[in-house]
């Protein structure tokens, strides 16, 4: 047996997460720099799955598989394995990561005035923060990696807790409400995640249990591994009920759309993400929710190909909805970070619009899309999160004329709201085409309407850049230092990837393809022809 | 040969990475190396040329093939270049007055502590602007489009800390991201129809679409051409441009971006000349155009937002052209090439003007300056009796050939295009004498400025006066030159094709009309500005004169109907996402809360709130699938 390097890379952050949580709480700068060395181990490793995944077409679906007996009496096994849409979200969340650390250094360090008395203090928050960083990064990888469902679930369902602490725990600079109301906030931000993720949880699990029940039935063992019950449903020897089908679909695809998230079921992120430290909200939009649309592609479509396509027009209609909707919300924000986080609902809706068409280039274009949005989110994100930290203050209108005081910094806000924007040139446009030209050639209308988002975007990025960044300097910003060493070493390279990923796409469409063209096989569709070529084969 | 088309458009976005990146270590030298560059691409463009001349007139096409960009199944986009007379002519144009207006902005900018940031962003564009007109495929066209829209955006709010600049630039991209929508749609529509959206193919095989197809991509290419080019309806931008620097005005907002949308219409002429009812519409458009700029270019007091209506008015004719099919085509571009020497020549004048009168914009402010400042007068002089169609001066071949192809359309719209042409032409002549007797003529009426100083009006350095000099040669001789044997249309023939349309006037009768309504509309100028002293404070005027000024209410319809609605609607939106979608889910807690009154000794209340709001969402996400499906 082959170097299990899928469990290698979720367990090196899940040993840098204790390692660093033990820590002494004196020594908070070695608990950061050993959180930084294991984050950067996983990129190792992460290099080594993208190095020996192969990508040719015969290729297997799913590499790197690792399968160990786990709870023998429910079918339940330690399977892993990635396709090429495994990979990319695997490497997306790996590269991420140390940026976050680097972004959050100084983000959980104590009050100055509590540092005085550090011996009454049991709960050491530096630690803590990139503990849990750390620990969130090893389930989402585990839950990328997951090919076994129930396994799939429990890392879908554990890694709320250390999110929970992340979100309730570590918060930006007081402003004008104090702490306490900073605090209260706070906690509000971190329930209301916890439970919306929770009870979409359950209804997954009601699901699962469902799913699992019916393969006992029709098989011979009930199963978990979705490698079994896809060989079992190609074989026909799996053949679900129209409507057990429908139901499990709704089962699992409600767990996804709450973590997508999706309208109507949306209003926990713009508290979660508005009230976390800058990195925390990253890790939440870039990375966590992620699984949810990642799950979509691999378990909603995988397992339930028929009920997956009877939703389509629904699930189209509230992806079309989440991309304008989101996008008029986030232009009537006056918080800039709850702001970043409405455009992200619209973004997510263009990914679920383009997995759900069921095109090459719509599922293509929506695996793409969470990568680029991640790293464009991250850039626009860390760099208001540092703005933040400078000023106290999330409102948009504390601020003004940034660019003349701080011209890096506005420099690079600009370039990762372009990105957010999807300006041709960096990699959000490419993904974004994608999904509109994978639209428009099933649906029409629904690609029209689609469009209308490119010009709300360039509304509320601009706005916000025009409103913080340019203008008279407001009063209280004359002084505002312009980025420092450690926020420029985060934010360049990821505008280097975000340009890097606009220009030249190719490494990563060349992962991302066959898994596209196998998930699109799941569900029995082929790319419609042009219409030319219809005419002539007509005549 | 070839492998020269990517350095010629790498060599000026190489300058802005270097700049960008280089910080203000290069701030001694970034001006230089960056107007080095855009010399360096200018040089490489008549290498080119030249190459090309050698061909046979049919074989004068270079392809560069790059890489693959995005392959996605079907879907596959290159990057890779193609260099034929029509993208040939654009880049000599754009290297050309690109690397004069870099040389003038040495100069223009000296002062500004931000200089090595302008000329980055100059040589942005100049990279952009190159691989919009050398793109061989419809998507990296998109490229090079949204490029150059993103370097006016930074240039246009270059004085970042004037609130109307930065709102200026805000506008310009978002009324251009309207147009996007149109060639995103339309390169949607190419894909879905001919599985591709590379030049060749598609132009190839235009004719085999329906004609529906090919007028939605066409109206769709048109929307896009709107934006870029400020045509009505998209037209508002370009006079709050003008809050730029002026080489940045003469530059990207006269003489070659807001071409762009003329480069894409003739590129697709295949797609057009199946599409009657589209080229009608872009008809319409160049024509409502040319006079709406002449109008409001005509009650504009500011130096460059008079000619800034010019502008619109002028791409209006080279619109109409292009609109005309292959009556039109090549005199579209001809315009075009003209129009770009003397409009640049007439903004670096009116730059070097504002540069001797501390910034001072207002004409009424201006008077007698030709005595103070001669080289601006002369060479602004000669781009104006270009511009007014002067015989035998540039303006004077280009324009006539497109209202002689107006006139070629026929019937009774060709009498009504040559009609509006003539009108233009008139209007033209009017304001832009208008223009020459409030700066250069007349008395000194400038005063004190807010802090107390006297402008002291000079004649502006040799960095500023030597573009201004070559391209007053380019506007009085350039027109001939093409006219001479037919050169120009010799040249672009092959790529967009020429046809003599039946006009019912003689080509001689439209040269001494088009003169006579010029002699009109000088005379109707000076009647008014130049045979008394001016007011140094406009009158109020009638309604058509305020309107104008208010640039025809363009601004005071846009906020009514999209901008005050769309406000109502965020703000609407913003209160229900607080109070209904995560409210009523709360409200039927709150229920659920009343009922269950033991539950709320054990639970906390927002807890239970947000489980059963969460439970709330859930069912209606399953309520809504259910019932769409039972529609």
């Amino acid at each position: 047996m082959s170097f299990p390097l899928l469990t290698a890379t979720a367990l090196t952050p899940a040993i840098g997460a204790i390692v660093t949580a033990a820590v002494p709480s004196a020594r908070r700068t070695a608990a950061k720099w050993i959180a930084l060395a294991f984050s950067l181990a996983t990129v190792g490793f992460a290099a080594a799955i993208v190095l020996r995944f192969d990508t040719d077409a015969g290729a297997d679906r799913y590499q790197l598989t690792e399968s160990r007996s786990w709870i023998e009496d429910f079918g339940v096994r330690y399977e892993l394995g990635v396709d090429g849409i495994g990979v990319a979200m695997i490497a997306l969340t790996a590269v991420l990561i140390p940026f976050l650390i680097g972004a959050g250094w100084n983000d959980a360090d104590p009050k100055e005035d509590e540092d005085e008395a550090p011996a009454s203090r049991r709960w050491r928050p530096t630690q803590g923060f990139f503990a849990l960083i750390l620990a969130v990064e090893a389930m989402v990888v585990l839950s990328f990696a997951a090919t076994d469902i129930f396994l799939f679930y429990i890392f879908f369902e554990a890694m709320l807790i250390p999110m929970y602490f992340l979100i309730g725990g570590f918060g930006d600079r007081a402003g004008e409400q104090g702490e306490e109301g900073q605090a209260r906030q706070r906690s509000y931000a971190a329930v209301k995640f916890l439970l919306y993720n929770l009870v979409g949880g359950l209804v997954m699990l009601a699901a699962l249990i469902g799913l699992y029940v019916a393969t006992a039935d029709q098989l011979e063992v009930g199963t978990f591994s979705l490698q079994a019950i896809l060989e079992a449903r190609g074989s026909g020897e799996l053949d679900l009920a129209t409507s057990t089908e429908r139901w499990l679909f709704l089962g699992f695809f409600v767990a996804f759309a709450i973590k997508a998230p999706l309208w109507p079921v949306h209003t926990w992120l713009p508290n979660a993400m508005g009230e976390s430290t800058a990195p925390v909200a990253v890790l939440i939009t870039a990375v966590v929710d992620k699984v949810g649309t990642f799950a979509m592609l691999r378990f909603c479509l995988g397992l339930f190909p028929e009920a997956s396509e009877w939703a389509t027009p629904v699930v189209i209609t509230l992806a079309l909805v989440s991309i304008i909707y989101g996008a008029l919300l986030a232009l009537g924000q006056r918080d800039m970070k709850r702001l970043i986080a409405y455009a992200s609902i619209s973004h997510f809706g263009f990914i679920v619009l383009g997995i759900f068409v069921m095109t090459s280039q719509g599922q293509g274009g929506a695996t793409l899309y969470m990568i680029n949005h991640g790293i464009a989110t991250a850039a626009l994100m860390l760099v208001a999160g540092f703005l933040i930290s400078r000023r106290g203050s999330r409102l948009i209108s504390d601020y003004g004329g940034v660019q003349k005081t701080a011209p890096v910094l506005a420099g690079t806000f600009l370039i990762g709201g372009l990105g957010t924007l999807s300006l041709p040139g960096t990699g959000p446009f490419i993904s974004e085409f994608l999904v509109l030209v994978g639209t428009f050639s099933r649906y029409e209308v629904a690609g029209i309407i689609a469009c209308a988002g490119i010009v709300l975007a360039a509304l509320y990025v601009l706005v916000l850049y025009q409103r913080t960044m340019t203008g008279p300097v407001k009063p209280g910003l004359e002084k505002l230092p312009d980025l420092r060493v450690r926020e420029l070493a985060v934010v360049a390279p990821l505008i280097a990837l975000l340009i890097f990923l606009g220009v030249y796409p190719q490494p990563l469409t060349d992962i991302v393809n066959p898994a596209v063209e196998h998930t699109l096989s799941d569900v029995d569709q082929t790319d419609p022809a042009p219409h030319l070529e219809e005419v002539e084969a007509g005549q | 040969m070839e492998s020269l088309i990517g350095l010629l458009i790498g060599a000026p976005l190489l300058g802005a990475a270097v700049l960008l990146v280089g910080g203000r270590r290069l701030d001694r030298v970034g001006h230089l190396l960056a107007t080095l560059l855009a010399a360096v691409s200018f040089v490489l463009a008549v290498v080119l040329f030249l190459d090309l001349l050698g061909e046979e007139s049919e074989a004068r096409t270079l392809h560069q093939h790059l890489f693959t960009w995005v392959p996605v199944a079907d879907f596959q986009a290159d990057v890779a270049f193609r260099l034929d007379p029509l993208s040939m002519t654009f880049v000599l144009l754009i290297t050309s007055v690109g690397t004069l207006i870099h040389l003038y902005s040495i100069g223009y900018m000296e002062h500004d502590e931000r200089r090595r940031r302008f000329f980055a962003y100059l040589n942005l564009f100049l990279g952009a602007m190159l691989l919009l007109v050398l793109a061989d495929n419809y998507l990296l066209l998109y490229v090079g489009w949204e490029g150059v829209g993103l370097a006016s955006f930074l240039l246009i709010g270059f004085w970042q800390h004037k609130p109307s600049a930065a709102t200026a630039a805000k506008k310009a991209f978002i009324v251009n991201r309207v147009g996007d929508v149109g060639l995103s749609i339309a390169i949607l529509l190419m894909f879905t129809t001919f599985g591709t959206f590379a030049f060749e193919p598609v132009l190839e095989n235009a004719s085999g679409a329906s004609e529906a197809t090919l007028t939605g991509i066409g109206l769709m290419l048109l929307l896009a051409a709107c934006g870029k080019s400020a045509q009505v309806p998209l037209q508002s931008w370009l006079g709050d441009a003008m809050e730029g620097p002026t080489p940045v005005s003469a530059l990207i907002h006269a003489a070659t971006m807001v071409t762009a949308g003329v480069y894409l219409i003739t590129r697709s002429g295949a797609v057009f000349d199946a599409a009657p009812d589209a080229q009608t519409v872009v008809v319409v458009v160049g024509a409502v155009t040319l006079l709406f700029g002449a109008i409001v270019g005509c009650a504009k007091d500011d130096i460059k937002k008079a000619l800034a209506g010019s502008t619109m008015s002028q791409i209006g004719y080279m619109m109409l052209a292009a609109g005309l099919g292959p009556i039109g085509y090549v005199f579209a571009i001809m315009h075009l090439v003209t129009h770009g020497f003397f409009k640049a020549g007439l903004f670096l004048g009116a730059g070097s003007v504002m540069h001797g009168m501390n910034d001072e914009v207002d004409m009424r402010r201006y008077g007698g300056l030709r005595k103070h400042m001669p080289i601006t007068f002369a060479t602004f002089g000669l781009a104006y009796l270009a511009i007014i169609g002067f015989p035998y001066l540039s303006g004077f071949f280009s324009k006539d050939e497109i209202i002689y192809a107006g006139f070629s359309k026929g019937g009774t719209e060709g009498w009504i295009l040559g009609g509006v042409m003539l009108l233009g032409a008139a209007l033209t002549a009017y304001y832009m004498t208008r223009i020459m007797l409030l700066t250069f003529f007349g008395e000194k009426r400038w005063q004190p400025d807010a802090s107390g100083h006297e402008p002291h009006p000079h004649e502006s350095p040799l960095t500023m006066t030597i573009p201004m000099i070559i391209l007053a040669f380019g506007s009085v001789g350039a027109g001939f030159f093409f006219d001479l044997n037919e050169n120009f249309v010799h040249w672009l023939e092959p790529v967009t094709g020429l046809e003599h349309g039946d006009s019912p006037v003689a080509h001689g009768t439209v040269g001494i009309a088009a003169t006579a309504v010029m002699v009109l509309g000088v005379a109707g100028a000076w009647w008014q500005y130049g045979r008394r002293p001016v007011p140094a404070v406009a009158p109020q005027g009638r309604f058509l004169t305020r309107a104008a000024r208010r640039d025809l209410l363009q601004d005071d319809f846009n906020h009514a109907a999209f901008v005050r609605p769309g406000n109502y609607l965020t703000r609407g939106l913003v209160y229900l996402d607080h109070k209904l979608v995560d409210g009523v889910v709360n409200g039927t807690a709150a229920a659920f809360g009343g009922a269950s009154g033991r539950l709320r000794r054990v639970q906390n209340g927002f807890a239970r709130s947000y489980a059963v709001s969460m439970f709330g969402g859930a069912v209606l996400l399953v309520a809504a699938t259910l019932l769409m499906r039972a529609v």
